[in-house]
């Protein structure tokens, strides 16, 4: 009787525990399957099916039919869905593996290294910034402005800059940093629109690569700063002790021992820049559409089209679920194990 | 910043290498701070100065005209304050007794701040913003919440953020833990939890609305068996705001739960074995060892969602289009329904306040409650 309850070890539930825990797992997981089984017949079914109400059972409860699939794949949506496809595809593991990349690094750096940067030094900047925007608003060229406002920076930076003392710390970069994601994604959308326009930059890659790489890197950022700082600084000390420098330590035992992290948090980022609507909304138009504008597309004039929409939705996770389920292994236990004896 | 002992005779090499030593605190963050300022400080700017002015369509293009606190005083004051705000209801004696209860909380909290040793100019100044801030919200929902007032969309927006953030963690920490076991099949819940997050917002939004129509959706014959046939969604606000919230739970517990896992999983395994040696059971295992481990992580968690929660809007547009009335109506909604009428001047208004607001919150939470928890261990 008493085994029943006994966990063999540390990590294997006891029988009793393994029961209970596949009964939550299960009902957990038919509450996220459902969902998903109900876009997979809705896609099944014609307008006249939808409409009459509830059918569960494909075969059982209604004849099935594959037009959706049809005009989706091979008719007359296929030219946009494959092209909005592709620009997806380009566009979203680029821009998550470069904001895994400055992000991991300026991750790394609050962790390790101490930054004070002066409040004295951040008016100054604010100030020359003020500076510089009322130049542009009496009639200055931008270009003028610019560098007078930058010249002037650094002349201050330089003579009187070092008189500040008061100064801030790691944790207030970061939290400048994570507050960039606080002002909702409607209020910018204009103003981005308008710096790409200007920069002639409108329905490219470049533009949508640019601002979800900068609009992710605050939450890679403190994912990752949280990771790194679990990484026992001993292994490092050791290495800079042996001579390595500061960069091949973080290339070659920093980012390895953080790979659980990283690969989450590159899962986060690709599906937040592949299923990104608003921003692409205003920046693509023929040529760098992506996918998420076409389900949008699909609520027309003749009301929701739930059919095509549930086939749209059903294309586009396939190939995160892919890349989740090649990724999904690396986020595994014991890359530590024995790093540090002691 | 570290500076490196340099050789009495350094070869030129060695002063390259040594430069770039020096240097790398700053080579390593300087790309995303400059990536970040280029790209932040201009819409940040630019959206402050159109909620000052007044946006117009003009022959061959747009104006804006300053305008200065008006959208503001609108929101706060005029045609915009039952919907920003909520239509208050007279106050009743439990509206007292829980504004009561509340005051005298923060009351204590500031004492206990004034009767310590050390007290800042800046520390004081916070804490009097919190006191305010905590107590107009919290007079605003005790007025707003029961008997006959109505939410508005700054409270139905906190609704959303604290409950749906509540049991996303909560799942999210419990499915992780059971999956970090060595159960056979584990990898396959792995990847189907984390199934919700991968579908896009807006698909998501409309498959809820298929899910939650009671005439076609699957449901249908318990909405009848419940004698809810042409019951709607639309047409309850409590109704309308829980199917939303269990839409952003499902939707999101994913986030907490990847996380979660990846955490658990990169814990040293030493502790633990050193402790099923001792003889500590599971629980004391959980108290002593993994929680401590998974705090600083579940912290960040929290202050991203905490970001990302306030500013939720394709589940109430399209689930509902903000029904019943302006019921289930978030912040972002608002603005961008002023946004959509062309009133950019109050649309950027009620983005700012929604941005003083998560810096509110984000700053309570960085300053509060992640020091006190994270730094003493």
């Amino acid at each position: 009787m008493k085994r029943w309850f006994q966990s063999k070890s540390l990590n294997t539930p006891s029988p009793v525990g393994a029961v209970l825990s596949y009964l939550i797992l299960g009902v957990w997981a038919f509450l996220i399957l459902f969902p998903l089984y109900w876009l997979v017949v809705t896609s099944l079914k014609i307008s006249s099916q939808v409409a009459e109400g509830p059918f569960y059972i494909p075969f059982v409860d209604f004849k099935p039919s594959l037009d959706a699939w049809r005009y989706i794949l091979v008719g007359d949506l296929s030219n946009d869905t494959l092209r909005t496809f592709t620009n997806t595809l380009i566009v979203a593991p680029i821009s998550a593996l470069l904001a895994l990349m400055l992000g991991a690094t300026a991750a790394y750096a609050l962790v390790r290294f101490e930054y004070r940067p002066r409040v004295g030094m951040i008016l100054t900047f604010i100030g020359c910034l003020a500076l510089s925007i009322f130049a542009i608003y009496v009639g200055v060229p931008w270009q003028i402005a610019f560098a007078v406002s930058v010249a002037v920076f650094i002349i201050i930076l330089q003579t009187i800059g070092r008189r500040f003392k008061r100064a801030l710390g790691n944790n207030d970069i970061a939290f400048w940093m994570i507050s960039q994601r606080m002002l909702p994604p409607i209020a910018v959308v204009i103003p981005i629109y308008i710096l790409f326009q200007r920069l002639h930059l409108l329905d490219t890659y470049a533009a949508l690569i640019i601002t979800y790489v900068t609009s992710n890197l605050p939450i890679v950022i403190w994912l990752m700063r949280d990771y790194i700082s679990t990484i026992p600084i001993e292994l490092e000390e050791c290495a800079a002790i042996d001579g390595a420098s500061r960069y091949r330590i973080f290339w070659s035992i920093v980012l390895p021992l953080a790979i659980p992290g990283l690969v989450a948090t590159f899962l986060f980022v690709l599906v937040f820049t592949w299923n990104e609507y608003l921003l692409a909304l205003f920046l693509s138009s023929a040529n760098t559409q992506t996918l998420p504008l076409v389900i949008a597309a699909q609520n027309a004039t003749r009301g929701p089209q739930w059919w095509n929409m549930s086939v749209l939705i059903l294309i586009m996770i396939v190939p995160v679920i892919v890349i989740a389920i090649v990724l999904e292994r690396y986020i595994t236990r014991g890359l530590l194990i024995g790093a540090v004896k002691g | 910043m570290t500076t490196e002992p340099e050789d009495s005779q350094p070869s030129r090499l060695h002063t390259v290498i040594s430069t770039a030593e020096r240097l790398a605190g700053s080579i390593f963050i300087l790309p995303t701070v400059l990536a970040l300022l280029l790209l932040s400080i201009f819409p940040l700017l630019a959206s402050l100065y159109v909620s000052l002015a007044r946006f117009k369509i003009a022959r061959g293009g747009f104006t804006l005209n300053f305008v200065g606190l008006d959208n503001y005083q609108k929101l706060f004051l005029g045609s915009e304050r039952t919907h920003f705000l909520g239509s208050f209801a007279p106050s009743t004696p439990v509206s007292w007794i829980v504004f009561g209860v509340v005051a005298v909380a923060l009351a204590i909290f500031l004492a206990r701040y004034l009767l310590k040793a050390r007290v800042s100019i800046g520390g004081l100044i916070g804490r009097l913003f919190l006191i305010l801030g905590l107590g107009g919200l919290t007079w605003m929902l005790v007025h707003t919440l029961w008997s006959g007032g109505r939410l508005g969309t700054v409270s139905t927006t906190l609704v959303y953020v604290f409950v749906g953030i509540f049991f996303q963690y909560i799942l999210g920490l419990s499915l992780a833990m059971l999956t970090v076991q060595n159960l056979p099949g584990r990898r396959f819940f792995r990847v189907v939890f984390l199934l919700p997050m991968m579908i896009t917002p807006v698909g998501v939004a409309y498959m809820f609305r298929m899910l939650t129509d009671t005439s076609k959706g699957p449901f249908t014959p318990i909405w009848q068996a419940l004698g809810l046939v042409d019951f709607s969604w639309v047409n309850n606000a409590w109704g309308a705001r829980t199917a939303i919230l269990i839409a952003d739970i499902w939707q999101w517990t994913p986030f907490m739960f990847i996380v979660l896992v990846a955490a658990l999983e990169s814990q040293p395994v030493e502790p633990l074995e050193a402790a099923t040696v001792d003889g500590a059971n599971h629980w004391q295992i959980f108290q002593h060892i993994t929680w401590p481990a998974i705090l600083p992580v579940s912290m960040t968690l929290i202050l991203i969602r905490l970001i990302e929660a306030f500013k939720i809007v394709d589940l109430p547009n399209v689930m509902t289009n903000g029904g019943p009335g302006t019921a289930t109506q978030s912040l972002t909604y608002h603005a961008f329904i002023n946004w959509r009428a062309l009133d950019l001047g109050a649309s950027a208004a009620v983005a700012y306040m929604l941005l003083f607001l998560v810096t509110f919150f984000g700053m309570i939470f960085v300053n509060l409650i992640r020091q006190r928890t994270v730094e003493t261990l």
